[in-house]
Protein backbone atom coordinates (compact mmCIF):
# COMPACT_ATOMS: atom_id res chain seq x y z
CA UNK A 1 0.00 0.00 0.00
CA UNK A 2 1.23 3.15 -1.21
CA UNK A 3 1.03 5.84 1.24
CA UNK A 4 -0.53 8.51 -1.02
CA UNK A 5 -2.58 10.23 2.32
CA UNK A 6 -3.24 13.62 2.98
CA UNK A 7 -4.72 15.26 5.95
CA UNK A 8 -8.92 15.87 4.71
CA UNK A 9 -8.70 13.21 2.52
CA UNK A 10 -11.14 11.14 3.97
CA UNK A 11 -13.35 13.67 5.68
CA UNK A 12 -17.12 12.83 5.28
CA UNK A 13 -18.90 14.13 2.31
CA UNK A 14 -21.66 11.74 1.88
CA UNK A 15 -24.38 11.98 -0.62
CA UNK A 16 -26.56 10.16 -3.49
CA UNK A 17 -25.84 10.72 -6.94
CA UNK A 18 -29.14 12.04 -8.85
CA UNK A 19 -31.68 9.29 -9.29
CA UNK A 20 -31.16 9.23 -13.25
CA UNK A 21 -27.12 9.20 -13.11
CA UNK A 22 -27.31 6.35 -10.45
CA UNK A 23 -30.24 4.56 -12.96
CA UNK A 24 -27.93 4.99 -16.20
CA UNK A 25 -24.60 4.12 -14.37
CA UNK A 26 -26.13 0.70 -13.14
CA UNK A 27 -27.76 -0.05 -16.54
CA UNK A 28 -25.21 0.20 -18.08
CA UNK A 29 -22.62 -1.88 -16.07
CA UNK A 30 -25.58 -4.56 -15.79
CA UNK A 31 -25.66 -4.35 -19.86
CA UNK A 32 -21.82 -4.86 -19.89
CA UNK A 33 -21.47 -7.71 -17.63
CA UNK A 34 -23.92 -9.42 -20.11
CA UNK A 35 -22.52 -8.50 -22.84
CA UNK A 36 -19.05 -9.95 -21.75
CA UNK A 37 -20.90 -13.46 -20.71
CA UNK A 38 -20.32 -16.14 -23.13
CA UNK A 39 -22.68 -18.62 -22.08
CA UNK A 40 -25.15 -15.80 -22.00
CA UNK A 41 -24.46 -14.30 -25.20
CA UNK A 42 -24.92 -17.69 -26.57
CA UNK A 43 -28.16 -17.86 -24.98
CA UNK A 44 -28.93 -14.88 -26.69
CA UNK A 45 -27.70 -14.23 -30.00
CA UNK A 46 -25.99 -17.57 -30.90
CA UNK A 47 -28.42 -19.63 -30.25
CA UNK A 48 -31.58 -17.27 -32.21
CA UNK A 49 -29.51 -16.59 -35.01
CA UNK A 50 -28.42 -20.06 -36.12
CA UNK A 51 -32.02 -21.36 -35.38
CA UNK A 52 -33.39 -18.52 -38.04
CA UNK A 53 -30.91 -19.84 -40.29
CA UNK A 54 -30.64 -23.31 -40.11
CA UNK A 55 -34.55 -23.64 -39.85
CA UNK A 56 -34.96 -21.26 -42.75
CA UNK A 57 -32.36 -22.48 -45.02
CA UNK A 58 -32.67 -26.38 -44.62
CA UNK A 59 -36.57 -27.62 -44.37
CA UNK A 60 -36.63 -29.50 -41.16
CA UNK A 61 -39.72 -28.69 -39.97
CA UNK A 62 -42.87 -28.59 -41.98
CA UNK A 63 -44.27 -24.70 -41.39
CA UNK A 64 -47.16 -25.03 -43.65
CA UNK A 65 -47.76 -22.47 -46.47
CA UNK A 66 -45.52 -19.55 -47.00
CA UNK A 67 -41.55 -19.16 -47.19
CA UNK A 68 -40.40 -20.90 -44.27
CA UNK A 69 -38.29 -17.56 -42.70
CA UNK A 70 -41.95 -15.57 -42.82
CA UNK A 71 -42.84 -17.98 -40.34
CA UNK A 72 -39.40 -18.50 -38.70
CA UNK A 73 -38.45 -14.94 -37.90
CA UNK A 74 -41.55 -13.99 -35.39
CA UNK A 75 -41.20 -16.94 -33.66
CA UNK A 76 -37.26 -16.37 -33.15
CA UNK A 77 -37.94 -13.14 -32.12
CA UNK A 78 -40.17 -14.12 -29.50
CA UNK A 79 -37.54 -16.64 -28.56
CA UNK A 80 -34.76 -13.71 -28.34
CA UNK A 81 -36.88 -11.84 -25.96
CA UNK A 82 -37.68 -14.88 -23.55
CA UNK A 83 -33.56 -16.01 -24.29
CA UNK A 84 -32.73 -11.89 -22.40
CA UNK A 85 -35.99 -11.09 -20.27
CA UNK A 86 -36.36 -14.85 -18.94
CA UNK A 87 -33.33 -16.90 -19.04
CA UNK A 88 -30.72 -14.57 -18.65
CA UNK A 89 -32.19 -12.39 -16.89
CA UNK A 90 -32.79 -15.11 -14.24
CA UNK A 91 -29.86 -16.42 -14.02
CA UNK A 92 -27.88 -13.29 -13.54
CA UNK A 93 -29.84 -11.99 -11.06
CA UNK A 94 -30.04 -15.31 -9.30
CA UNK A 95 -26.38 -15.41 -9.13
CA UNK A 96 -26.53 -11.56 -7.72
CA UNK A 97 -28.56 -12.81 -5.27
CA UNK A 98 -26.31 -15.77 -4.07
CA UNK A 99 -23.06 -13.74 -4.38
CA UNK A 100 -24.68 -11.00 -2.47
CA UNK A 101 -24.46 -8.11 -4.66
CA UNK A 102 -27.98 -7.62 -4.61
CA UNK A 103 -27.57 -7.19 -0.83
CA UNK A 104 -24.52 -4.68 -1.21
CA UNK A 105 -26.31 -2.84 -3.45
CA UNK A 106 -29.50 -2.27 -0.74
CA UNK A 107 -27.21 -0.52 1.38
CA UNK A 108 -26.14 1.71 -1.36
CA UNK A 109 -27.99 5.44 -2.66
CA UNK A 110 -29.56 3.04 -5.49
CA UNK A 111 -32.86 2.30 -4.43
CA UNK A 112 -34.46 -0.79 -5.03
CA UNK A 113 -37.00 0.44 -7.78
CA UNK A 114 -33.86 2.12 -9.47
CA UNK A 115 -31.95 -1.62 -9.29
CA UNK A 116 -35.29 -2.87 -10.89
CA UNK A 117 -35.55 -0.02 -13.63
CA UNK A 118 -32.15 -0.32 -14.37
CA UNK A 119 -32.51 -3.95 -14.87
CA UNK A 120 -34.99 -3.30 -17.66
CA UNK A 121 -33.70 -0.57 -19.34
CA UNK A 122 -30.74 -2.97 -19.64
CA UNK A 123 -32.35 -5.98 -20.69
CA UNK A 124 -34.24 -3.74 -23.23
CA UNK A 125 -31.12 -2.62 -24.40
CA UNK A 126 -30.35 -6.04 -25.29
CA UNK A 127 -33.28 -6.58 -27.04
CA UNK A 128 -32.65 -3.67 -28.84
CA UNK A 129 -29.66 -5.27 -30.40
CA UNK A 130 -31.25 -8.67 -30.53
CA UNK A 131 -33.67 -7.30 -32.98
CA UNK A 132 -31.82 -5.33 -34.84
CA UNK A 133 -29.37 -8.38 -35.28
CA UNK A 134 -31.79 -10.61 -36.15
CA UNK A 135 -34.35 -8.60 -38.41
CA UNK A 136 -30.68 -7.83 -40.66
CA UNK A 137 -30.32 -11.63 -41.26
CA UNK A 138 -34.07 -12.49 -41.32
CA UNK A 139 -34.07 -9.95 -44.45
CA UNK A 140 -30.85 -11.40 -45.89
CA UNK A 141 -32.77 -14.34 -46.05
CA UNK A 142 -35.50 -13.46 -47.26
CA UNK A 143 -38.50 -11.96 -44.59
CA UNK A 144 -41.16 -9.83 -45.86
CA UNK A 145 -42.28 -8.45 -43.02
CA UNK A 146 -45.80 -7.06 -42.56
CA UNK A 147 -48.08 -5.40 -39.85
CA UNK A 148 -48.15 -2.22 -37.81
CA UNK A 149 -44.65 -1.60 -36.13
CA UNK A 150 -46.13 0.15 -32.92
CA UNK A 151 -48.39 -2.97 -32.95
CA UNK A 152 -44.96 -5.56 -32.91
CA UNK A 153 -43.73 -3.12 -30.12
CA UNK A 154 -46.12 -3.71 -27.56
CA UNK A 155 -46.17 -7.40 -28.19
CA UNK A 156 -42.30 -7.26 -27.53
CA UNK A 157 -43.20 -4.86 -24.61
CA UNK A 158 -45.56 -6.89 -23.41
CA UNK A 159 -43.68 -10.11 -23.72
CA UNK A 160 -41.07 -8.78 -21.73
CA UNK A 161 -42.66 -7.80 -19.02
CA UNK A 162 -44.11 -11.33 -18.67
CA UNK A 163 -40.60 -13.09 -19.11
CA UNK A 164 -38.93 -10.62 -17.20
CA UNK A 165 -41.57 -11.53 -14.15
CA UNK A 166 -41.04 -14.98 -14.33
CA UNK A 167 -37.82 -14.74 -13.93
CA UNK A 168 -37.80 -12.52 -11.60
CA UNK A 169 -39.96 -14.65 -9.35
CA UNK A 170 -37.45 -17.38 -10.61
CA UNK A 171 -34.29 -15.87 -9.44
CA UNK A 172 -35.65 -14.24 -6.10
CA UNK A 173 -36.93 -17.91 -4.79
CA UNK A 174 -34.87 -20.40 -5.69
CA UNK A 175 -31.28 -21.13 -5.27
CA UNK A 176 -28.82 -20.15 -7.69
CA UNK A 177 -27.84 -23.19 -9.00
CA UNK A 178 -31.97 -24.50 -9.34
CA UNK A 179 -32.65 -21.35 -11.24
CA UNK A 180 -29.60 -22.22 -13.98
CA UNK A 181 -30.79 -25.32 -14.50
CA UNK A 182 -34.49 -24.00 -14.03
CA UNK A 183 -33.89 -21.25 -16.55
CA UNK A 184 -32.41 -23.32 -19.40
CA UNK A 185 -34.50 -26.15 -19.36
CA UNK A 186 -37.79 -23.60 -19.65
CA UNK A 187 -35.84 -22.41 -22.55
CA UNK A 188 -35.57 -25.37 -24.15
CA UNK A 189 -38.91 -26.92 -23.40
CA UNK A 190 -40.37 -23.36 -24.46
CA UNK A 191 -38.62 -23.70 -27.59
CA UNK A 192 -39.94 -26.23 -28.81
CA UNK A 193 -43.31 -26.41 -27.40
CA UNK A 194 -43.96 -22.57 -27.46
CA UNK A 195 -44.82 -22.35 -31.54
CA UNK A 196 -41.67 -20.96 -31.87
CA UNK A 197 -39.73 -23.34 -35.02
CA UNK A 198 -42.50 -26.03 -34.76
CA UNK A 199 -46.45 -24.83 -35.51
CA UNK A 200 -48.50 -25.33 -32.65
CA UNK A 201 -51.12 -26.98 -35.48
CA UNK A 202 -48.56 -30.01 -35.30
CA UNK A 203 -48.85 -30.82 -31.34
CA UNK A 204 -52.63 -32.94 -30.14
CA UNK A 205 -55.68 -30.95 -30.05
CA UNK A 206 -55.59 -31.19 -26.22
CA UNK A 207 -51.90 -29.98 -25.96
CA UNK A 208 -52.94 -27.33 -28.36
CA UNK A 209 -54.90 -25.71 -26.45
CA UNK A 210 -52.76 -25.53 -23.63
CA UNK A 211 -49.68 -24.70 -24.84
CA UNK A 212 -52.07 -21.52 -26.57
CA UNK A 213 -51.60 -20.38 -23.03
CA UNK A 214 -48.06 -20.34 -22.86
CA UNK A 215 -46.50 -16.95 -22.80
CA UNK A 216 -44.12 -17.94 -25.59
CA UNK A 217 -47.07 -18.88 -27.53
CA UNK A 218 -48.74 -15.92 -27.25
CA UNK A 219 -45.77 -13.65 -27.84
CA UNK A 220 -44.39 -15.82 -31.25
CA UNK A 221 -48.42 -16.33 -32.53
CA UNK A 222 -48.98 -12.60 -32.08
CA UNK A 223 -45.89 -11.60 -33.61
CA UNK A 224 -46.89 -13.99 -36.35
CA UNK A 225 -50.48 -12.80 -36.75
CA UNK A 226 -49.32 -9.15 -37.45
CA UNK A 227 -45.74 -10.06 -39.09
CA UNK A 228 -46.45 -12.62 -41.59
CA UNK A 229 -50.18 -11.89 -42.15
CA UNK A 230 -50.70 -8.24 -41.29
CA UNK A 231 -53.54 -8.80 -39.13
CA UNK A 232 -54.16 -5.21 -37.41
CA UNK A 233 -54.47 -6.06 -33.01
CA UNK A 234 -53.85 -9.62 -31.96
CA UNK A 235 -56.43 -9.07 -28.72
CA UNK A 236 -56.12 -12.90 -27.69
CA UNK A 237 -52.71 -13.04 -27.65
CA UNK A 238 -51.79 -9.28 -26.54
CA UNK A 239 -54.46 -10.12 -23.26
CA UNK A 240 -52.58 -14.07 -22.11
CA UNK A 241 -49.23 -11.76 -22.10
CA UNK A 242 -51.15 -9.00 -19.74
CA UNK A 243 -52.33 -11.48 -17.58
CA UNK A 244 -48.70 -13.61 -17.43
CA UNK A 245 -47.06 -10.08 -16.73
CA UNK A 246 -49.41 -9.08 -13.83
CA UNK A 247 -49.39 -12.90 -12.10
CA UNK A 248 -45.33 -13.00 -12.82
CA UNK A 249 -44.32 -9.13 -11.87
CA UNK A 250 -46.97 -9.58 -8.69
CA UNK A 251 -45.80 -13.16 -7.53
CA UNK A 252 -42.08 -11.68 -8.02
CA UNK A 253 -42.86 -8.40 -6.34
CA UNK A 254 -44.27 -10.60 -3.55
CA UNK A 255 -42.12 -13.01 -2.86
CA UNK A 256 -38.58 -12.09 -4.26
CA UNK A 257 -35.88 -11.92 -1.41
CA UNK A 258 -33.21 -9.90 -1.36
CA UNK A 259 -30.65 -12.50 0.31
CA UNK B 1 -32.81 17.13 15.07
CA UNK B 2 -29.34 15.76 15.18
CA UNK B 3 -28.47 13.36 17.57
CA UNK B 4 -25.23 13.66 19.77
CA UNK B 5 -24.07 9.67 18.98
CA UNK B 6 -23.45 8.21 15.53
CA UNK B 7 -25.37 5.30 16.65
CA UNK B 8 -27.69 4.15 19.62
CA UNK B 9 -29.25 0.91 19.80
CA UNK B 10 -31.91 0.40 22.92
CA UNK B 11 -33.19 -2.60 24.36
CA UNK B 12 -32.64 -4.35 20.28
CA UNK B 13 -34.55 -7.77 20.23
CA UNK B 14 -33.70 -9.56 16.85
CA UNK B 15 -35.31 -13.41 17.19
CA UNK B 16 -35.03 -15.78 13.84
CA UNK B 17 -37.45 -18.27 14.13
CA UNK B 18 -37.42 -19.92 17.94
CA UNK B 19 -33.66 -18.88 18.53
CA UNK B 20 -33.43 -14.95 19.93
CA UNK B 21 -30.01 -13.75 18.30
CA UNK B 22 -29.74 -10.57 19.78
CA UNK B 23 -31.83 -10.40 23.51
CA UNK B 24 -31.84 -6.59 24.56
CA UNK B 25 -28.74 -5.13 23.38
CA UNK B 26 -27.77 -1.52 24.26
CA UNK B 27 -24.96 0.48 22.34
CA UNK B 28 -23.98 3.59 21.96
CA UNK B 29 -20.78 4.83 19.49
CA UNK B 30 -19.72 8.17 19.95
CA UNK B 31 -19.42 10.33 16.43
CA UNK B 32 -15.86 10.31 15.34
CA UNK B 33 -14.75 7.43 17.49
CA UNK B 34 -13.38 3.65 16.33
CA UNK B 35 -15.68 1.41 18.36
CA UNK B 36 -15.29 -2.37 18.16
CA UNK B 37 -17.60 -5.08 18.61
CA UNK B 38 -16.15 -8.07 20.47
CA UNK B 39 -17.98 -11.38 20.82
CA UNK B 40 -17.67 -15.23 20.01
CA UNK B 41 -19.70 -16.13 16.93
CA UNK B 42 -22.94 -16.29 17.15
CA UNK B 43 -22.79 -13.59 19.87
CA UNK B 44 -25.09 -11.60 18.09
CA UNK B 45 -22.49 -9.15 16.67
CA UNK B 46 -23.37 -9.40 12.50
CA UNK B 47 -27.00 -9.62 13.31
CA UNK B 48 -26.84 -5.82 15.50
CA UNK B 49 -24.58 -4.51 12.61
CA UNK B 50 -26.99 -5.54 9.91
CA UNK B 51 -29.96 -4.05 11.42
CA UNK B 52 -27.86 -0.77 11.89
CA UNK B 53 -27.37 -0.93 8.38
CA UNK B 54 -31.57 -1.37 7.79
CA UNK B 55 -30.98 -5.22 6.34
CA UNK B 56 -33.19 -6.46 9.39
CA UNK B 57 -35.85 -5.27 11.28
CA UNK B 58 -35.59 -4.96 15.21
CA UNK B 59 -38.21 -7.58 16.43
CA UNK B 60 -38.14 -4.72 19.03
CA UNK B 61 -36.25 -1.72 20.93
CA UNK B 62 -34.98 1.15 18.85
CA UNK B 63 -32.23 1.74 16.90
CA UNK B 64 -31.03 5.26 15.65
CA UNK B 65 -27.56 5.26 13.30
CA UNK B 66 -27.09 9.12 12.68
CA UNK B 67 -30.03 10.04 14.42
CA UNK B 68 -32.40 7.91 11.48
CA UNK B 69 -34.69 5.12 11.94
CA UNK B 70 -32.75 2.81 9.31
CA UNK B 71 -35.66 0.82 7.97
CA UNK B 72 -37.88 3.91 7.84
CA UNK B 73 -35.50 6.88 6.53
CA UNK B 74 -33.10 4.27 4.96
CA UNK B 75 -33.14 6.17 1.75
CA UNK B 76 -31.74 9.52 3.86
CA UNK B 77 -29.32 7.06 6.33
CA UNK B 78 -27.62 4.93 2.60
CA UNK B 79 -26.12 7.56 1.00
CA UNK B 80 -24.13 8.63 4.47
CA UNK B 81 -22.73 5.05 5.63
CA UNK B 82 -20.30 2.98 4.58
CA UNK B 83 -20.78 -0.79 4.65
CA UNK B 84 -18.44 -3.74 4.80
CA UNK B 85 -19.64 -6.79 4.34
CA UNK B 86 -18.34 -10.06 5.74
CA UNK B 87 -19.73 -11.77 2.31
CA UNK B 88 -17.81 -9.33 0.14
CA UNK B 89 -21.08 -8.74 -1.94
CA UNK B 90 -19.11 -8.40 -4.89
CA UNK B 91 -19.82 -10.20 -8.62
CA UNK B 92 -16.93 -12.39 -9.19
CA UNK B 93 -16.16 -11.51 -12.89
CA UNK B 94 -16.92 -7.56 -11.93
CA UNK B 95 -12.79 -6.12 -12.47
CA UNK B 96 -11.40 -4.28 -9.33
CA UNK B 97 -11.50 -0.69 -10.68
CA UNK B 98 -14.88 -0.99 -12.73
CA UNK B 99 -16.29 -2.06 -9.29
CA UNK B 100 -15.32 0.83 -7.32
CA UNK B 101 -15.82 3.41 -9.78
CA UNK B 102 -19.33 2.24 -10.51
CA UNK B 103 -19.77 2.61 -6.68
CA UNK B 104 -18.37 6.25 -7.00
CA UNK B 105 -20.67 6.74 -9.26
CA UNK B 106 -23.57 6.18 -7.17
CA UNK B 107 -22.48 9.05 -4.96
CA UNK B 108 -22.21 12.69 -5.38
CA UNK B 109 -18.91 13.63 -4.27
CA UNK B 110 -16.86 10.11 -4.17
CA UNK B 111 -13.18 10.13 -3.32
CA UNK B 112 -10.97 9.83 -6.07
CA UNK B 113 -11.20 6.03 -7.14
CA UNK B 114 -7.85 5.93 -8.61
CA UNK B 115 -5.81 7.18 -5.48
CA UNK B 116 -8.05 4.78 -2.98
CA UNK B 117 -6.78 1.65 -5.07
CA UNK B 118 -3.49 2.93 -4.90
CA UNK B 119 -3.60 3.54 -1.28
CA UNK B 120 -5.26 0.26 -0.72
CA UNK B 121 -2.16 -1.88 -2.65
CA UNK B 122 -4.71 -2.89 -5.59
CA UNK B 123 -2.54 -0.52 -7.84
CA UNK B 124 -1.70 -3.75 -10.19
CA UNK B 125 -5.24 -5.23 -10.27
CA UNK B 126 -7.59 -2.83 -11.74
CA UNK B 127 -8.62 -4.80 -14.56
CA UNK B 128 -8.64 -8.08 -12.59
CA UNK B 129 -12.06 -9.93 -11.96
CA UNK B 130 -12.71 -10.19 -8.38
CA UNK B 131 -12.70 -14.14 -8.09
CA UNK B 132 -9.07 -13.67 -9.03
CA UNK B 133 -8.05 -11.79 -6.14
CA UNK B 134 -6.40 -12.99 -3.57
CA UNK B 135 -8.21 -13.50 0.32
CA UNK B 136 -6.62 -10.17 0.81
CA UNK B 137 -7.00 -8.41 -1.80
CA UNK B 138 -10.75 -9.27 -2.15
CA UNK B 139 -11.33 -7.66 1.51
CA UNK B 140 -9.65 -4.53 0.35
CA UNK B 141 -11.61 -3.94 -2.66
CA UNK B 142 -14.74 -4.27 0.14
CA UNK B 143 -13.51 -2.11 2.15
CA UNK B 144 -12.74 0.48 -0.61
CA UNK B 145 -16.24 0.08 -1.70
CA UNK B 146 -16.92 1.30 2.04
CA UNK B 147 -15.36 3.96 1.91
CA UNK B 148 -15.21 5.37 -1.32
CA UNK B 149 -18.61 7.50 -1.44
CA UNK B 150 -17.18 9.42 1.54
CA UNK B 151 -19.39 8.49 4.79
CA UNK B 152 -20.01 10.00 8.14
CA UNK B 153 -20.07 6.20 9.41
CA UNK B 154 -18.86 3.00 7.92
CA UNK B 155 -19.36 -0.34 9.38
CA UNK B 156 -16.82 -3.01 8.79
CA UNK B 157 -17.72 -6.29 9.69
CA UNK B 158 -14.20 -8.21 10.07
CA UNK B 159 -12.25 -6.06 8.17
CA UNK B 160 -9.21 -7.73 8.75
CA UNK B 161 -10.38 -11.69 8.51
CA UNK B 162 -7.74 -13.85 7.01
CA UNK B 163 -5.26 -10.93 5.95
CA UNK B 164 -1.71 -11.37 6.00
CA UNK B 165 0.00 -9.19 9.14
CA UNK B 166 1.32 -6.96 6.58
CA UNK B 167 -2.51 -5.88 4.99
CA UNK B 168 -3.27 -6.11 8.61
CA UNK B 169 -1.27 -3.34 9.68
CA UNK B 170 -2.28 -0.95 6.58
CA UNK B 171 -5.82 -1.72 7.41
CA UNK B 172 -5.57 -0.69 10.87
CA UNK B 173 -3.71 2.57 9.20
CA UNK B 174 -6.15 3.42 6.91
CA UNK B 175 -8.59 3.26 9.72
CA UNK B 176 -6.98 5.44 12.32
CA UNK B 177 -6.89 7.88 9.18
CA UNK B 178 -10.49 8.03 9.20
CA UNK B 179 -10.45 8.67 12.46
CA UNK B 180 -8.30 11.47 12.00
CA UNK B 181 -10.59 12.43 9.07
CA UNK B 182 -13.56 12.70 11.44
CA UNK B 183 -15.31 9.50 9.95
CA UNK B 184 -17.02 7.26 12.49
CA UNK B 185 -16.25 3.51 12.50
CA UNK B 186 -18.13 0.81 14.24
CA UNK B 187 -16.14 -2.58 13.65
CA UNK B 188 -16.29 -6.03 13.97
CA UNK B 189 -13.32 -8.45 15.37
CA UNK B 190 -12.26 -11.60 16.94
CA UNK B 191 -8.91 -9.77 17.01
CA UNK B 192 -8.20 -9.00 20.54
CA UNK B 193 -5.04 -6.94 19.67
CA UNK B 194 -6.76 -5.09 16.83
CA UNK B 195 -9.74 -3.82 18.91
CA UNK B 196 -7.33 -2.62 21.79
CA UNK B 197 -4.87 -1.33 18.73
CA UNK B 198 -7.73 0.44 17.33
CA UNK B 199 -10.59 1.85 19.26
CA UNK B 200 -11.29 4.31 21.33
CA UNK B 201 -14.23 2.04 23.16
CA UNK B 202 -14.84 -1.50 23.03
CA UNK B 203 -18.18 -3.10 23.29
CA UNK B 204 -17.89 -6.90 24.23
CA UNK B 205 -21.25 -8.87 23.12
CA UNK B 206 -22.12 -12.11 24.87
CA UNK B 207 -25.33 -13.89 24.14
CA UNK B 208 -27.16 -11.45 21.98
CA UNK B 209 -26.25 -8.54 24.94
CA UNK B 210 -23.12 -5.85 25.30
CA UNK B 211 -21.96 -7.49 28.61
CA UNK B 212 -18.95 -4.88 29.09
CA UNK B 213 -18.35 -1.55 27.27
CA UNK B 214 -15.24 0.91 27.79
CA UNK B 215 -11.72 1.83 26.52
CA UNK B 216 -9.54 -0.69 26.30
CA UNK B 217 -7.78 0.33 29.23
CA UNK B 218 -10.81 0.61 31.42
CA UNK B 219 -11.56 -2.82 30.60
CA UNK B 220 -8.35 -4.30 31.32
CA UNK B 221 -8.25 -2.43 34.63
CA UNK B 222 -11.80 -3.49 36.35
CA UNK B 223 -11.60 -6.54 38.12
CA UNK B 224 -9.25 -8.79 38.25
CA UNK B 225 -5.17 -7.52 39.63
CA UNK B 226 -2.10 -6.87 38.14
CA UNK B 227 1.06 -8.77 38.09
CA UNK B 228 4.41 -8.07 38.70
CA UNK B 229 7.23 -10.85 38.12
CA UNK B 230 10.78 -10.59 38.94
CA UNK B 231 14.13 -13.14 39.97
CA UNK B 232 16.25 -12.81 42.17
CA UNK B 233 18.51 -14.87 44.98
CA UNK B 234 16.23 -17.85 45.87
CA UNK B 235 14.46 -17.61 49.25
CA UNK B 236 14.15 -14.14 49.79
CA UNK B 237 11.81 -12.87 52.74
CA UNK B 238 8.39 -11.74 51.42
CA UNK B 239 7.00 -10.78 54.64
CA UNK B 240 9.62 -7.75 55.08
CA UNK B 241 8.76 -6.80 51.45
CA UNK B 242 4.81 -7.07 52.22
CA UNK B 243 5.31 -5.12 55.01
CA UNK B 244 6.64 -2.63 52.79
CA UNK B 245 3.15 -2.88 50.18
CA UNK B 246 -0.69 -1.75 50.14
CA UNK B 247 -1.95 -4.59 52.24
CA UNK B 248 -4.01 -6.40 49.93
CA UNK B 249 -0.76 -7.05 47.83
CA UNK B 250 0.05 -10.50 47.56
CA UNK B 251 3.33 -12.26 47.29
CA UNK B 252 4.70 -15.86 46.35
CA UNK B 253 8.05 -17.89 45.36
CA UNK B 254 6.58 -19.52 42.09
CA UNK B 255 9.84 -21.46 42.18
CA UNK B 256 13.63 -21.11 43.51
CA UNK B 257 14.49 -17.67 42.82
CA UNK B 258 11.09 -16.33 40.53
CA UNK B 259 9.17 -14.11 42.37
CA UNK B 260 5.31 -12.99 41.78
CA UNK B 261 3.43 -10.05 43.13
CA UNK B 262 -0.44 -9.63 42.56
CA UNK B 263 -2.27 -6.15 43.18
CA UNK B 264 -2.45 -2.79 42.34
CA UNK B 265 0.70 -2.30 40.33
CA UNK B 266 1.55 0.82 39.75
CA UNK B 267 5.21 3.47 39.95
CA UNK B 268 4.71 3.61 43.42
CA UNK B 269 5.04 -0.18 44.21
CA UNK B 270 7.21 -0.77 41.88
CA UNK B 271 9.56 1.76 43.28
CA UNK B 272 9.20 0.23 46.87
CA UNK B 273 10.29 -2.99 45.35
CA UNK B 274 13.00 -1.76 43.96
CA UNK B 275 14.18 -0.17 46.55
CA UNK B 276 13.73 -3.21 49.33
CA UNK B 277 15.84 -5.11 46.87
CA UNK B 278 18.43 -2.82 46.75
CA UNK B 279 18.19 -2.44 50.49
CA UNK B 280 18.08 -6.68 50.59
CA UNK B 281 21.40 -6.40 48.32
CA UNK B 282 19.28 -7.82 45.53
CA UNK B 283 19.62 -7.23 41.75
CA UNK B 284 16.35 -8.16 40.35
CA UNK B 285 16.75 -9.80 36.83
CA UNK B 286 13.88 -10.00 34.61
CA UNK B 287 11.19 -7.72 36.00
CA UNK B 288 8.20 -7.52 34.58
CA UNK B 289 4.67 -5.76 35.12
CA UNK B 290 1.40 -7.74 32.87
CA UNK B 291 -0.72 -5.98 32.62
CA UNK B 292 -4.30 -7.66 31.76
CA UNK B 293 -4.97 -8.02 28.45
CA UNK B 294 -7.78 -7.59 26.60
CA UNK B 295 -8.11 -11.02 25.62
CA UNK B 296 -7.46 -11.79 29.53
CA UNK B 297 -11.00 -9.71 29.63
CA UNK B 298 -12.81 -11.56 27.34
CA UNK B 299 -12.34 -14.85 28.34
CA UNK B 300 -13.34 -14.11 31.76
CA UNK B 301 -15.85 -12.53 30.31
CA UNK B 302 -17.51 -14.79 28.03
CA UNK B 303 -16.06 -18.18 29.90
CA UNK B 304 -12.95 -20.37 28.00
CA UNK B 305 -15.23 -22.87 26.63
CA UNK B 306 -15.67 -23.78 23.00
CA UNK B 307 -18.63 -22.54 20.98
CA UNK B 308 -20.73 -24.73 19.02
Amino acid sequence: MTDTKTAGTYAPKPGAAPLSRMVRAQAWLETRTQLRNGEQLLLTVIIPTLLLVLFSAVDIVDTGKGSRVDFLAPGILALAMLSTAFTGQAIATGFERRYGVLKRLGASPLPRWGLMTAKTCSVLAIEALQVLLLTVVALALGWSPHGNPATVLLLLLLGTAAFSGLGLLMAGTLKAEATLAGANLVFILLLVGGGVIVPLDKFPDAAQSALQLLPISALSDGLRDVLRHGTGVPWADLGVLAVWAVLGLGAAARFFKWE
Amino acid sequence: MRSSAAVEVAGLVKRYGSRTAVDGLDLTVARGTVTAFLGPNGAGKTTTIETCEGYRRPDSGTVRVLGLDPVTQGAELRPRIGVMLQSGGIYPTARVEETLRHMATLHAHPLDVTALIDRLGLGGCGRTPYRRLSGGQQQRLALALALVGRPELVFLDEPTAGLDPQARHATWELVRDLRADGVTVLLTTHYMDEAEELSDDVAIVDGGKVIAQGTPEVLCKGGAENTLRFSGRPGLDLTSLLKALPAETAAVELSPGSYRLTGTVDPQLLATVTSWCAQNGVLPDRISVERRTLEDVFLELTGRGLRA
